[in-house]
């Protein structure tokens, strides 16, 4: 495919970058009670939407959003992922200088699931088949930490995962990179604060690529690839 | 068939006062008498209880395409095990154990599933405190010893981007004596949290109980909601979600077929059918945006409809994969390296796979005529009916097969469908499920049969909603397909049944 030189066409109703607007009136006011289930949503100071809680769902129960088709949705910091009305819209923003020259050309990851429900698995896959062709860009995917420059979660981090997550963490060489994929490794996602989860990566390891999305699309997860190694701005 | 049993059909509610609650004598020889005459164990569980926890069983019958429940009260905290003489139980009784607290004796097998402690504090099964984190896949394993006679543990971390479990093999030399699975690790509590449902969040839930059976587990969470409802829903919407199912399993089958043939070093056939895949995901974009079908289906309907623009290109889309589906998979039939890798490889015989109650193209595979769009007909599948595909070897090159011919019958199935969508609306106004009734939902998804069963309290929310994965009848069958086989083949085995680790450990 001709991506990243040409834009990609996302289906008609695909769901991405949302837009908060600010309820305007009585009529357009929304059900007080609705809300969020995921706590993706806060009404006050004219609405906040967390696009790392944000499961992007087809009937939003809360506030006055509309999804556009903008897959561009990965970030490098987790406030970035606060989207209110009239926000800058952020993008992930490259490694540092002294990472960029070593991963730059060749950066491979060791991938986890951590109570992951197979579809975020299954669009980071895709990425490494010919049609996206991961390869092209020097990223991969590696069978052993000892070999990875960086740890690719997916899941909720299930307390079952936790120790596991942390050993493959420990045994990748320092300098190294966390992407926490998807709704769930950012925060939870559908399993936000269920007892049997540690609502994502970011209270077990330092996060440095967050994906939005569930699961979010392989374009979202390869334009956040392409901008931390500083090859699309 | 004796009298304590309620029979009902796929998708229907009954009222809970009208299954006769019987001893627990008679409860464990009705499902004995049952299985003996050829029915299956669709479902078994307990409702947590902090005494005299009830247990339900539903049954179904293939050849009147009937279900049947039994209930009964477990008065102390021990029960009788039958699994060794139902193999088809044995999970379900740990299962029980594990959520509710109940000993099952004389149980041959009697370990934890998923690790986790029961619903209610207090009644252990194994006995282990409340008050600390459990070590998940820490547990008795069974051991075959002698001199040459060595074991293998691989997981929970593998080394491709798959979900997690643990494996240990019992091997002499190459060869494996014995493999047994232990899972757990992605166990996000989902059948707990839908104590006292349906949620705002429970809709998600069902999607992702297994992610890429997102179709599968909806339409059957719908299916339960509409029934205990009492909501009909309309044609078009049954089209559509027949479209997104078959679309589903397309995807998955797809997918399965390139990554056999990767299994054993053929990379034509896994090269094409990567990218294959993703325009059958495509299509389920078309339909709601997701390449995974999530927000498509809602109870009373679908979200979506499809415009008659949207169906040419589905059209359009449909007619391009299947030809380059099927020069990809002709591929295979046609190298003589390829099939001499998947004849004759982990091989799984009918008796096997009928004790074991195994399910899907597993089981077809086998020659096990046993599909729920046949046998237990729901939504457009009451309207249209489906071949069901059979093979006779029970190995690698059957399983590989199977999907295949289901892979064509789907694309069929869909073609047919978006020429001739009926009109009308998508979608009617869901209402409140009525208290007090028990609702039955099995749908086909692509790996097999999925059970999802709801009991309601007097206000219409759930005292208990269980799910059954396919997985959770199938992982056994896969352990036992290892057996006499090289270590190495295990990569291949495993593809070939590609089990889901979320779906089992909810």
């Amino acid at each position: 495919m001709p991506y990243p030189a040409a834009p990609l066409q996302m289906p008609e109703r695909f769901r991405g970058y949302p837009v908060v607007s600010t309820p305007t009136g009585t009529a357009e006011c929304h059900d007080a009670s609705a809300e969020c289930p995921y706590g993706a949503f806060t009404a006050t100071g004219g609405g906040c939407l967390d696009m790392g809680k944000c499961l992007f769902c087809a009937e939003c129960p809360a506030g006055n959003i509309q999804f556009t088709t903008d897959y561009q949705l990965a970030v490098t910091g987790r406030e970035q992922l606060l989207v209110r009305p009239g926000s800058e819209h952020h993008h992930a923003r490259p490694l540092s200088p002294d990472l960029l020259r070593m991963f730059g050309r060749s950066l491979k990851f060791r991938e986890v699931s951590a109570g992951g429900c197979n579809a975020c698995e299954a669009d980071t896959n895709v990425l490494s088949t010919i049609g996206w062709d991961l390869g092209r860009f020097g990223i991969q995917f590696v069978a052993s930490p000892r070999h990875a420059d960086g740890l690719w979660i997916t899941g909720p981090a299930s307390k079952n995962m936790a120790q596991a997550l942390l050993t493959t963490y420990e045994a990748i060489p320092a300098p190294k990179i966390v992407v926490a994929c998807g709704a769930c490794a950012i925060n939870g996602g559908p399993y936000i604060d269920s007892p049997q989860v540690c609502n994502g990566a970011d209270n077990l390891i330092p996060v440095d690529l967050y994906i939005p999305g569930c699961p979010p699309h392989p374009a979202t997860i390869l334009d956040g690839l392409l901008r931390i190694l500083d090859r699309l701005r | 068939m004796n009298n304590s049993l309620r029979i009902l059909y796929n998708g229907s509610a009954v009222p809970w006062a009208e299954i006769p609650l019987v001893d627990s004598g008679q409860f464990l020889q009705s499902i004995l008498d049952a299985t003996g005459h050829g029915w299956r164990v669709v479902s078994y569980f307990g409702i947590p209880a902090r005494a005299e926890i009830p247990l339900v069983c539903v049954l179904a019958d293939k050849v009147e395409s009937r279900l049947a429940v039994v209930r009964t009260v477990a008065d102390d905290n021990r029960f009788p095990s039958i699994a060794s003489l139902c193999p088809q139980v044995q999970l379900f009784e740990r299962e029980i154990a594990e959520q509710c607290g109940l000993l099952f004796d004389d149980h041959p097998w009697f370990k934890p599933v998923r690790f986790h402690h029961p619903f209610l504090a207090g009644r252990d099964a194994w006995n282990r405190p409340a008050g600390e984190p459990l070590r998940v896949g820490v547990m008795d394993y069974f051991q075959v010893a002698g001199d040459e006679v060595h074991e293998v543990a691989v997981g929970p971390v593998h080394a491709g981007i798959i979900e997690p479990g643990h494996f240990r093999f019992q091997c002499h030399g190459e060869e494996v004596f014995h493999l047994e699975i232990s899972l757990g690790y992605q166990h996000r509590g989902i059948e707990a949290d839908l104590l006292g449902g349906p949620h705002p969040r429970t809709l998600q839930h069902m999607e992702t109980a297994a992610g890429d059976t997102t179709i599968g587990h909806g339409q059957a969470h719908c299916m339960i909601m509409e029934s205990l409802a009492g909501v009909k829903v309309p044609p078009r919407a049954e089209v559509l979600r027949g479209i997104a199912l078959e679309l589903e399993r397309l995807a998955n089958h797809t997918g399965d077929l390139g990554a056999i043939a990767g299994d054993v070093g053929y990379l034509p056939t896994a090269s094409f059918c990567g990218r294959i895949r993703g325009d059958f995901l495509n299509m389920t974009a078309v339909l709601c945006g997701s390449r995974f079908g999530r927000g498509l289906l809602t109870p009373g309907g679908t979200i979506f409809d499809l415009t008659s623009a949207q169906r040419d290109d589905l059209l359009k889309r449909l007619a391009d994969a299947r030809r380059d589906l099927t020069d990809a998979v002709d591929l295979i039939w046609s190298t003589p390296s390829v099939m001499g890798r998947l004849e004759g490889t982990g091989e799984l015989s009918q008796e096997l796979a009928l004790e074991l109650g195994l399910v899907g193209p597993a089981a077809r595979a086998c020659g096990i005529k046993r599909d729920v769009r046949h046998d237990h007909p729901f939504g457009i599948f009451r309207m249209t009916h489906l071949p069901v595909a059979t093979a006779f070897h029970g190995d690698v090159c059957s399983r590989t097969m199977i999907r295949w011919q289901e892979a064509q019958k789907s694309m069929d199935f869909i073609e047919e469908q978006l020429r001739q969508l009926p009109g009308g609306g998508h979608r009617t106004k869901a209402s409140p499920c009525r208290g007090q009734h028990l609702a039955v939902a099995l749908t086909e998804g692509w790996r097999g049969e999925i059970c999802h069963v709801a009991i309601t309290d007097d206000s219409g929310r759930f005292a208990r909603y269980k799910v059954v994965d396919p997985s959770f009848h199938n992982w056994q069958g896969l352990a036992m397909a290892l057996r006499e086989q090289q270590i190495s083949d295990f990569p291949l085995c495993n593809k070939s049944f590609n089990l889901s680790y979320c779906g089992f450990d909810l």
